[in-house]
C-alpha cells in the first residue's frame, strides 16, 4: 500500500463493510421518517387545537426540540434515560432521537401545509354542513398532506445524511463503519472519501428524483 | 462527592463552554456569508466557467453530511500534508457547508427583485457595481434576513459536532463531565436549557434585524408575534365564531 494517493485495491476492498453501515443508515432513516411524520401530524393537530395546557406544552416542545442540537437529544436519551428507567437498545435510541427531532420540523411543515389550504375549502365544507371532524379528515388534511410530500421527502433526505451522528452512540451506521475500517488499517483517505461518496450519491439521486417528481406534479396541474 | 455536589463543582467548567460554542458559531458565520455571497452569484452567472464550479461545490457540500465532512477534513486532510488545527477545520467545515445552504437564500432573494428594477437601472447607465450594490442588494436585503436568522439558529446546533473533533465546547465539556456521573441528567438539562436560550436568544436578534430592516424601508413589524394572521377559520379549531 503506498502512503501517498489513492489505493483503489484498499478502497474496494472496504465496500463490503460501508454497505452495510449504509444498510443500517438507510434503516434507521426509514423508521425515523415514520416515526417523525406520525409523531409530527399529532404534534401538529395537538397544537392548532387550541386545546387549554396541551397546544401549549406541544408549541412549547416544538421550539424545545428545534432550538437544540440533534447531538445533545441524541445524548438525553441515550444516557439519562435508562436512569429514569427507559432502557432503549442504541439503534432504537437513534430512531427515536431521529423521530422526535424531524418530528419537530415534520409538525411545522404540516402547519404550513394546511395553512396553505384555500378559504373556498372551508367555506365549501361549512355551507354543505359537515361536520368539523369531518372536514378536517374528509377535506383539509388529505389535501394538506399530499401537497407537502416533497416537503417531507426533503426532510427525508436531511434526516439520512444527519444519521451519521449515530456514530457517536456506538452504532455502525455508515460513517462508523469507514472510521472502524480506516483504524484498523490506519488509513483514513479512503474509506472517509467512499463514505461521503455513498451518501452522495444516495442523497444526490434522491434529490434530482423528487425534484423530477415535483415538476411532473407541476405541469400535470 | 454526591452529585449535586459534583454537579455544583463542574458547572464552571461546563459553562466556559458557552463562549467555544459562540465563538465556533460566530467564526463559521463569518466564512459562511461570504462564501454564501460567492456561491449564489457564482451561480447565477452566465458564464459556464463560474457557475459550474460554484454548482459543483453546493451539490458537494449539501449532498453529503456535514459530520462526514468534518471528518474528511479531520481525518484524510493531514493524509495529504495538511493539518489543519481543530477549530480551523470545524469553522471551514460549518462555514463551507452552512453557505452552501445560504446561497440558495440570497439566490432566492436576489431572485425575488423585480427584473424591471435591473432593467431600469440598466436603462439609467448605472455600473454593474452600482445596480448591485445601491439598486438590487439593498431591496433584497430585507428579504434575506428572516431566513438568515434561521440559518444563525441551525448554526448553533450545527456547532455541537465540533465536539467530536476534541474542541472543548459546551457539548464536550457536558459529555466529559457526564460521562464521570452516576445520574448525569442535571448535566444534559442544564445544556439543553443553555442551547434553548441561547438559540430564542438568536431568535429575537433575527426579529430586532427584521425590524430595523423593515423600519429603514418605511414598514414596521412587531417583535414578538407573528406577522400573518391565520388563513384557518376559527370554528374549525373549535372555537365559536
Amino acid at each position: 500500500m503506498n502512503s501517498f494517493g489513492w489505493d483503489w485495491s484498499y478502497a474496494i476492498s472496504t465496500l463490503p463493510d460501508l454497505f452495510s453501515g449504509l444498510k443500517l443508515t438507510i434503516i434507521a432513516t426509514f423508521f425515523g421518517s415514520i416515526l417523525a411524520v406520525l409523531i409530527g401530524l399529532v404534534l401538529c393537530l395537538v397544537r392548532m387545537a387550541q386545546i387549554p395546557v396541551l397546544s401549549g406544552l406541544a408549541s412549547f416542545w416544538i421550539q424545545l426540540i428545534r432550538g437544540t442540537p440533534l447531538l445533545i437529544q441524541l445524548y438525553f436519551i441515550f444516557y439519562v434515560l435508562p436512569g429514569w428507567g427507559l432502557s432503549l437498545a442504541a439503534f432504537a435510541t437513534g430512531v427515536l432521537a431521529l423521530g422526535m427531532y424531524y418530528a419537530a420540523y415534520a409538525a411545522e411543515i404540516f402547519r404550513a401545509g394546511i395553512e396553505e389550504i384555500a378559504p373556498g375549502q372551508w367555506e365549501a365544507s361549512l355551507t354543505l354542513g359537515m361536520p368539523i371532524p369531518r372536514v378536517w379528515t374528509g377535506v383539509i388534511l388529505p389535501q394538506a398532506i399530499v401537497a407537502v410530500i416533497p416537503v417531507l421527502a426533503n426532510m427525508v433526505i436531511a434526516m439520512f445524511k444527519e444519521t451519521a451522528l449515530l456514530s457517536s452512540i456506538t452504532i455502525m451506521e455508515l460513517l462508523a463503519q469507514g472510521k472502524s475500517v480506516g483504524s484498523i488499517h490506519f488509513r483514513y483517505v479512503e474509506p472517509l472519501t467512499m463514505v461521503g461518496v455513498l451518501y452522495f450519491i444516495v442523497s444526490y439521486t434522491a434529490a434530482r428524483m423528487i425534484r423530477r417528481l415535483e415538476g411532473r406534479h407541476a405541469i400535470q396541474n | 462527592m454526591d452529585d449535586f455536589a459534583a454537579f455544583q463543582a463542574y458547572l464552571p467548567f461546563i459553562l466556559k463552554g458557552i463562549p467555544v460554542t459562540l465563538l465556533v458559531a460566530f467564526l463559521a458565520m463569518c466564512v459562511a456569508i461570504p462564501v454564501a455571497f460567492i456561491l449564489a452569484l457564482g451561480r447565477m452567472s452566465p458564464s459556464r466557467s463560474l457557475n459550474m464550479p460554484a454548482g459543483f461545490v453546493i451539490e458537494l457540500f449539501r449532498g453529503s453530511s456535514s459530520l462526514v465532512q468534518l471528518f474528511w477534513v479531520f481525518y484524510v486532510l493531514p493524509f495529504f500534508g495538511l493539518e489543519l488545527p481543530p477549530l480551523a477545520a470545524g469553522v471551514f467545515v460549518l462555514g463551507v457547508n452552512s453557505g452552501s445552504y445560504m446561497s440558495e437564500i440570497i439566490r432566492a432573494g436576489l431572485n425575488a427583485v423585480p427584473a424591471g428594477q435591473r432593467e431600469a437601472a440598466l436603462a439609467l447607465g448605472f455600473s454593474p457595481q452600482y445596480r448591485f450594490f445601491r439598486i438590487i442588494l439593498p431591496q433584497a436585503l430585507p428579504l434575506m434576513i428572516p431566513p438568515f436568522s434561521n440559518s444563525m439558529i441551525t448554526m448553533l446546533k450545527f456547532t455541537s459536532l465540533v465536539s467530536l473533533v476534541t474542541i472543548q465546547d459546551l457539548t464536550f465539556r457536558a459529555n466529559m463531565v457526564a460521562s464521570s456521573m452516576g445520574d448525569s441528567s442535571s448535566i444534559y438539562i442544564l445544556v439543553i436549557l443553555v442551547y434553548f436560550g441561547l438559540s430564542l436568544l438568536l431568535a429575537l436578534l433575527g426579529r430586532f434585524l427584521e425590524a430595523i430592516v423593515n423600519k429603514r424601508a418605511g414598514r414596521s413589524i412587531s417583535l414578538f408575534g407573528s406577522a400573518n394572521p391565520s388563513r384557518i377559520p376559527p370554528w374549525a379549531l373549535g372555537r365559536s365564531g
